[in-house]
């Protein structure tokens, strides 16, 4: 098969040069655009491979539709974005130019139907007139409904947008990746490899990223000398000498897309390259990986980015960026066209020219907006003597074409008649911008460089330094210099000794100044001319912007949506601020520069959680009981992380049968249930009971050895935060627990009071949760139960209500050291048993074997609520709402007045006195209607609305125990209500019910069950 | 991402930290008034600059101490035990 | 004012568009006004809309340090809704969506109110009482808001995660139909063209640096270009609320956080809905232009710095293809930051301060665009009549001394919790 594809790619590369370009024409690679198959070469880009087959169009433009080619040779791709692959593996906005090419490729273009050729959206261009910047700001408001708008923008929306996203979960990974280092060179060209050696050799530990596959930038392909080497060769050699350096790494297809705090610099390595995705797959090695690069020092040597000139119809299919067409040429070997045009304002673009032409492409003239006195540098010099014409102080005004470019007309910038010259490619350029996002985001300033007319790093707090094209400084030998000095700098910065610079010899060349040229002034209805050709932003929108008053940079950003697209603008921003500079007649820099807000360029959003996705997007907690729980088929819940038991229906029971029966279970017999999951404490010091009398309401000084006490925490606000119990394990030694929801947040506070507050208090806090598992033993029968385990008395004298004491658990197997907890959560006899983790299996299985005689079954969380709303205990979430006050919730009476605790200087102001404060009580709903879920309480459920609410359902269950739906509701002025009636709604359901109101306990109010 | 000094382990990541707010607050004596309470409870300075705050070296050491750390950049200036003098020299 | 319409835009098809003049005017600040309103955000703008337009107030200038709609106005999520429990709030946010509804027409400036619902996801039976807590609540109330059950919510979003398996499974959703999202900046620029029409004056890159104050009461402002003389000053800053009003010697119970926001490159229709989960706190929507626009939890410490750090944004993306795993492939095009005032409650603070005749806008932590109608509105009530409007009684400074707080998540005083 391969053989067949490659037998028709020479068919198909019919604007493949003969020879030359760093592609491997031993491995022809097959691929397919809009369903039409070519080939092309390993080496390749999507992008030069379809310009080696002719393809020039490939996408339509995001307002207008307008066709469009490829317009550079890089990240700052504008227009040649590609809906890559299908399926599973289809990404959108895939800049051509970026992807490598691999066997098999399948791309299709965006943002047109029925096909690329005829787009039915192009309507949108023949009605430009209507649609100039910010049109939709001062239409489609009538009729004057939101409905309507919806109407319009549904529209708006299908023009819009680019790519479609795939509708299936990405079968790739993505791996994070840390590193530290001494030096990060950003930017593996002439001026970054000449940093990386330098501070190689200061004996750095250097990394260096370079955003293609291949090292050397501008010089690969390149014909300069660098010492007695030709420039290819420096760079691969320099490449392999930094390759073979313990202390170096390398990072090709990587990149530096964000400078963050503390000198971290986000980098994103394609590791895929050019081999297909789901080879990657099989090899299992991500498809990418995010960098997190911590350098001492930073060179930055990103280069720059060329621009364009606005003239009419510069988006034309055919038309791209001086640089770009020397790379295909050079690189890729492409003959781009029959017949080109060249229009510059600078004499970088002739290099351009040469390669054209070298490139087998006629050079009908280069266009240049310079007088003839300034084209005397080395480069037009070269293209004088090459014969290609050049016209000085002219201008291309206007070009024509439908599908791709064929004529344009030149004219004299001071003025006179146009001519027209016939071509199939125009290659532009209207200077550089040197790539200073990472610089900016690094708080570095810019200046306004009037000789190239850019903006040019200007000095920045942070330890980076700049060298090369990003500075403005286009010839080779400096850059080197730079680069070498860039790299001692940074070494020195990073606290190294550097070594003298190295001596690069390379050839002087090309002048970085520019005459600066924005825009061709439109001669009458000449056609758009685009500054922003990703979202059709052009000459006119600015005018109208600055007419409008949309002055502020990003006032005209946001107004016009220059520099919005996939792009942000990286050929466009500059042209858009100078055209507002000029309409406003200010300078260049006093309109200022956008945010260079990061990424770089985008980033794959699977790349930033790396492997914290799926069932790993968080981790999730396992009690040692859970195998068991899972075997016996239980429903699980989410708490917090934890999973926990929701119930345990048997076959053919629904949940609401097993919650009904585990529950009655415990009341009539005796049940189990995993706890451990409640955060647990150990507090060891002599001041444990102060510290607890000073962060618990109630007080703990009165606590002796042996026994448990139930305590409420405040926040410094005096509202509720937590409860649980302590146990005073030793004089010394005490155990804590907490909800499972706060148990971190509790620890982390105990942290801070003894360490920041009280560190005068002798009191040492350890989180012990994951060191107990924890299980409730609840029922009449209890007592019954643990009596055939535990190896120490436990009748109601030696273990009281509130008492703990620690014994073994004996059964067949080993002994089990346990500690007993006497307290009830269910309102049960009740035994809360801890013993190591990884003994929690073999205590539960011992428990449940010898528990069998009395009946004993596991219960869940959902009869453990149940349980615990009978008998009216409040919980994190429901009743503790983060608004409730222990009065509110009938524990005022634990607030001791004998002492002080955190929260309590506040409890006495007047809205949390207030006797209108939603309080606790109980509800019965009458009637046998059940409780509607997530009700609220009101007086009169027909009353118009807004319908005063006075309170809502907290907590709601049937209760087996009184064969009634009841709840625990916060009711205003709830405490003295007791016995009216009200009305429990929920409107969402379409459910009311009536309600009894009485007091929040609906089970043995004296706690004989829980003392016997 | 900042790199933040703890003072029992050196730099480390923000990931291993948790924040804890104004480090310049005191609690007021038990029996103050009310509304020197409600101060200290809500009222925060919350500096454009410089400013002195708790963090919790919980992935860490579980130490909290006091780090000085300017708002407008999120430099760090200086870390130091809690009730160390930050005098800026310490690491 | 010139009118927009269909018409207008058509004559200017036909005229290149040369005949359209400033949105507002750029005057010279005046050395006295009646009123100044500091902060040229959306809340600043409508403030100054609402003085001249309801209250007759025409001698009005808002001051802005950069220019107008630069702050959080041009980088929250856009998304607005009114779907609160608290009583207090409900009334407020719902005030304020029914002004949205009707802001486009009243501005005749096209602020693109989308009401593609809002739906808020419920992950677990703990979310699930909430949430229809919530939405009971909100009917009571009067507002809009339905109950999806998963299978609803699976047929109406198909890229959602509503497998039983996902880490974060879908049980419901409470829907607010007429929540969704508002063009952000041109609410600033609607706004200021039509308080420019009134008279007012509104004067960019004009800092105030300082607040005069006499016998406790207000009577001009310092500025780069000049004092100002004024007996009346509304703050409307967020972000940076005690910085101005420690100008008067105010403190207040506010931190200033990051918080951060992100936006993908633009895809064709894919989220027709705004979807939010508060058990992963994460929103996303998707803009007209085709970005999915998201966001999620502060960064977690006191910062001025409009930028946040690494950490936020890959927690960020994990909520979203914990929700949406086909958005892996997808790319992140640009993210920001915006300075919260983050408030020991997660309310708002709306009323007089402690000076005479100064009056702020502020504290809204996460959620101040979608209040940008009804803040500026009963903001200009409480500066054109020195007393609070029924709206905003419950949002004052004093609440948080008298034990009033509003606190929706119940998180307690600690602001960066909210």
């Amino acid at each position: 098969m391969t053989a067949s594809r490659s037998r028709q790619g020479s068919e198909t590369q019919r604007w493949r040069l003969p020879a030359g370009g760093a592609i491997d024409r031993s491995q022809p690679l097959a691929f397919e655009f809009d369903g039409t198959r070519y080939s092309g070469y390993a080496g390749d880009t999507l992008a030069s491979a379809l310009l080696a087959n002719g393809v020039h169009l490939v996408g339509r433009s995001f307002k207008y539709h307008r066709p469009r080619g490829i317009y550079s040779a890089g990240v700052e791709e504008p227009s040649a974005l590609v809906q890559l692959a299908t399926g599973a593996r289809t990404q959108p906005n895939t800049r051509a130019t970026m992807v490598e090419l691999c066997d098999g490729m399948r791309a299709t273009s965006q943002n047109c139907w029925p096909s690329l050729r005829f787009d039915v959206g192009a309507i949108a261009n023949a009605m430009s007139a209507m649609l100039p910047a910010g049109f939709y700001y001062k239409t489609f408001m009538w009729p004057p409904t939101p409905r309507w708008w919806l109407r319009y923008e549904q529209l708006i929306r299908r023009a819009g947008g680019m790519g479609r996203a795939p509708t299936e979960p990405d079968p790739d990974h993505y791996q994070h990746q840390h590193a530290h280092c001494d030096v990060l060179v950003i930017g593996g060209g002439p001026a970054g490899l000449a940093a990386a050696q330098a501070a190689a050799a200061a004996g750095a530990r250097v990394i260096v990223c370079h955003q293609s596959a291949r090292f050397g930038a501008s010089l690969v392909g390149s014909e300069a000398k660098i010492g007695a080497r030709l420039a290819p060769d420096w760079s691969e050699g320099a490449v392999a000498e930094l390759a073979a350096q313990r202390d170096v790494t390398l990072l090709a297809r990587t990149t530096a897309f964000g400078y963050y705090d503390g000198n971290l610099v986000g980098a994103i390595e394609r590791v895929a390259g050019s081999a297909a995705d789901a080879a990657l797959a099989v090899a299992h090695l991500p498809r990418e990986r995010l960098w997190m690069i911590r350098a001492k020092a930073v060179v930055l040597a990103s280069g720059a980015i060329e621009r364009g000139i606005a003239y009419a119809n510069n988006d034309l299919p055919g038309t791209l960026l001086a640089d770009a067409a020397r790379i295909y040429v050079k690189r890729h070997a492409v003959r781009l066209g029959a017949r080109a045009v060249v229009f510059a304002n600078n004499d970088r673009a002739y290099a351009g020219a040469l390669a054209l032409r070298e490139g087998g492409t006629e050079v009908a003239a280069i266009v240049d907006a310079r007088p003839a006195s300034r084209l005397e540098g080395v480069l037009p010099a070269r293209a004088r003597d090459a014969g290609i014409v050049l016209l000085p102080a002219s201008a291309i005004a206007r070009a024509h074409g439908r599908l791709r470019v064929c004529r344009v007309d030149v004219v004299p910038l001071a003025g006179g008649a146009a001519t027209s010259l016939d071509c199939d490619l125009v290659a532009v350029s209207g200077g550089h911008n040197p790539t200073v996002h990472l610089y900016s985001q690094a708080r570095g300033t810019l200046r306004y460089d009037p000789v190239t007319a850019s903006f040019l790093p200007d000095g920045s707090p942070l330890p980076i330094v700049t060298a090369g094209a990003v500075q403005g400084c286009f010839d080779l030998a400096q850059a080197l210099r730079q680069g070498d000095a860039a790299g001692r700098d940074a070494a020195a910065r990073a606290g190294l000794v550097a070594r003298p610079a190295m001596v690069h010899v390379a050839p002087d060349g090309e002048r970085a100044a520019v005459e600066p040229l924005w825009s061709v002034p439109a001669r009458g209805k000449a056609g758009k001319a685009f500054v922003d050709l990703q979202d059709d932003v052009t000459v006119r929108d600015i005018e109208l912007a600055a007419r409008e008053g949309y002055h502020a940079i990003e006032h005209l950003k946001r107004y016009t949506t220059l520099g919005m697209g996939t792009d942000q603008g990286k050929t466009s921003n500059v042209i858009g601020l100078a055209l507002m500079a000029k309409q406003l007649g200010v300078s260049i820099p006093e309109v200022g520069t956008t945010t260079f807000r990061p990424p770089y360029t985008p980033v794959t959003l699977g790349a930033f959680p790396g492997h914290a996705q799926g069932p790993r997007v968080e981790p999730t907690r396992y009690t040692a009981m859970h195998d068991w729980h899972e075997a016996q088929g239980a429903r699980f819940v989410n708490a917090g992380l934890w999973k926990r038991p929701h119930s345990y229906p048997r076959a053919g029971e629904s949940e609401d049968a097993a919650v009904l029966r585990e529950a009655r279970n415990v009341r009539s017999a005796v049940g189990i249930v995993d706890v451990s999951t409640l955060g647990k404490i150990e507090l060891q010091g002599r001041d444990v009971a102060e510290f607890l009398n000073r962060i618990y309401v109630n007080r703990w000084d009165t606590l002796a050895v042996g026994r448990c006490r139930y305590g409420v925490m405040l926040r410094e606000d005096g509202i509720v935060r937590d409860d649980g119990t302590t146990s005073r394990l030793d004089a010394e030694r005490y155990l804590m627990t907490t909800t499972t929801a706060n148990a971190a947040a509790v620890m982390q506070t105990l942290e801070r009071l003894l360490q920041v507050d009280w560190p005068e208090l002798d009191v040492h806090a350890a989180s012990v949760t994951e060191q107990w598992a924890a299980a409730a033993l609840a029922g009449p029968r209890a007592r019954q139960v643990l009596e055939r385990v535990a190896d120490i008395d436990v009748s109601n004298q030696a273990l009281r209500f509130l008492d703990t004491a620690a014994c073994n658990l004996r059964g067949a197997g080993e002994a089990i050291p346990a500690r007993l907890f006497r307290i009830s959560y269910s309102g049960e006899l009740a035994y809360e048993i801890h013993v190591p983790a990884d003994r929690g299996r073999a205590m539960w299985d011992l428990l449940l074997d010898a528990g069998q005689p009395q009946g004993l079954m596991p219960y869940g969380t959902e009869a453990m609520n149940t349980l615990r709303i009978e008998k009216g205990h409040v919980v994190i979430g429901a009743e503790i709402d983060g608004r409730t006050t222990a009065d509110d919730l009938g524990m005022g009476r634990l607030v001791s007045p004998a002492k002080w605790c955190i929260g309590k200087p506040l409890l006495d102001r007047p809205a949390l006195t207030a006797p209108d404060r939603w309080q606790l009580v109980g509800l019965t709903a009458l009637g046998g209607a059940p409780m509607p879920r997530g009700a609220k309480l009101v007086a009169d459920p027909d009353a118009p609305l807004p319908n005063p609410i006075l309170g809502h359902v907290t907590s709601w269950c049937f209760s087996p125990h009184l064969d009634a739906w009841i709840g625990l509701a916060l009711l205003a002025g709830g405490g003295a209500r007791h016995g009216a009636s009200l009305w429990a709604v929920s409107p969402l359901a379409t459910a009311r019910v009536r309600v009894a109101v009485g007091p929040p306990c609906f089970i043995d109010p004296d706690g004989e069950r829980l003392r016997g | 991402m900042m790199l933040i000094p703890c003072p029992f382990c050196g730099p480390r990541s923000q990931v291993e930290f948790t924040y804890g707010g104004d480090a310049t607050l005191r609690r007021p004596a038990g029996d103050a008034d009310p509304s020197r309470w409600a101060d200290y409870v809500y009222l925060r300075d919350n500096p454009c600059g410089p400013h002195d705050e708790l963090w919790y070296h919980g992935a860490g050491c579980r130490s909290w101490f006091v780090l000085r750390r300017d708002t407008r950049t999120h430099d760090i200036i200086a870390s130091a035990p809690v009730g160390e003098p930050l005098d800026g020299t310490r690491p | 004012m010139q009118r927009y319409s269909i018409a207008s835009l058509a004559r200017g098809a036909v005229g290149g568009h040369l005949q359209w003049s400033r949105a507002w005017r750029s005057p010279e600040p005046r050395r006295s006004y009646d009123v100044v309103v500091i902060g040229g955000g959306g809340h600043g703008l409508a403030t100054a809309y609402y003085l001249a337009k309801e209250h007759g107030i025409r001698s009005v200038a808002v001051l802005e340090k950069g220019w107008i709609g630069g702050g959080n106005t041009g980088r929250n999520t856009t998304i607005v809704r009114s779907n609160y429990h608290l009583d207090p709030n409900a009334h407020f946010y719902e005030f304020s969506l029914k002004l949205w509804e009707g802001l486009s027409q009243e501005l005749n400036f096209n602020v693109m109110y989308s009401a593609r619902g809002v739906l808020n996801l419920v992950h677990s039976p703990a979310d699930m009482d909430a949430a229809l807590r919530r939405g009971n609540a909100l009917r009571l109330n009067g507002i809009d808001a339905q109950f999806l059950t998963r299978e609803e919510i699976a047929r109406r979003i198909p890229n959602l995660d509503c497998s039983p398996k996902a880490r974060f499974p879908i049980l419901g959703g409470l829907l607010q139909p007429r929540g969704g999202t508002v063009r952000h900046d041109a609410v600033a620029w609607g706004y200021a063209r039509a308080a420019d029409a009134l008279g007012v004056d509104i004067i960019e890159r004009c800092e105030v640096t300082g607040i005069h104050v006499e016998r406790g009461a207000v009577t001009g402002l310092r500025t780069t270009r000049g004092d100002i003389a004024t007996r009346r000053v509304g703050i409307a800053v967020a972000g940076n609320s005690s910085r101005v009003a420690a100008m008067a010697g105010v403190r207040l119970p506010i931190e200033s956080h990051v918080l951060q926001a992100m936006v993908s490159e633009p895809l064709k229709p894919v989220l027709d809905t705004v979807v939010t989960s508060g058990a992963v706190h994460f929103y996303i929507s998707q803009s007209d232009k085709g970005e999915l626009v998201m966001g999620g939890d502060l960064d977690f410490y006191n910062s001025y710095a409009q930028r946040g750090n690494l950490p936020v944004i890959e927690s960020v993306v994990a909520a979203c293809l914990a929700l949406f795993p086909s958005f892996g492939r997808l790319r992140l095009m640009r993210s920001w930051g915006g300075v919260m005032d983050m408030t020991m409650d997660g309310s708002p603070i709306i009323g007089k301060l402690p000076v005479a005749g100064l009056t702020m806008t502020g504290g809204w932590c996460y959620g101040g665009f979608k209040a940008t109608p009804a803040s500026g509105w009963v903001h200009a009530w409480t500066i054109a009549r020195d007393a609070v409007h029924p709206l905003n009684a419950a949002f004052t400074l004093e609440r948080f001394a008298q034990g009033r707080t509003l606190d929706e998540k119940g998180a307690g005083p600690y602001p960066w919790a909210h």
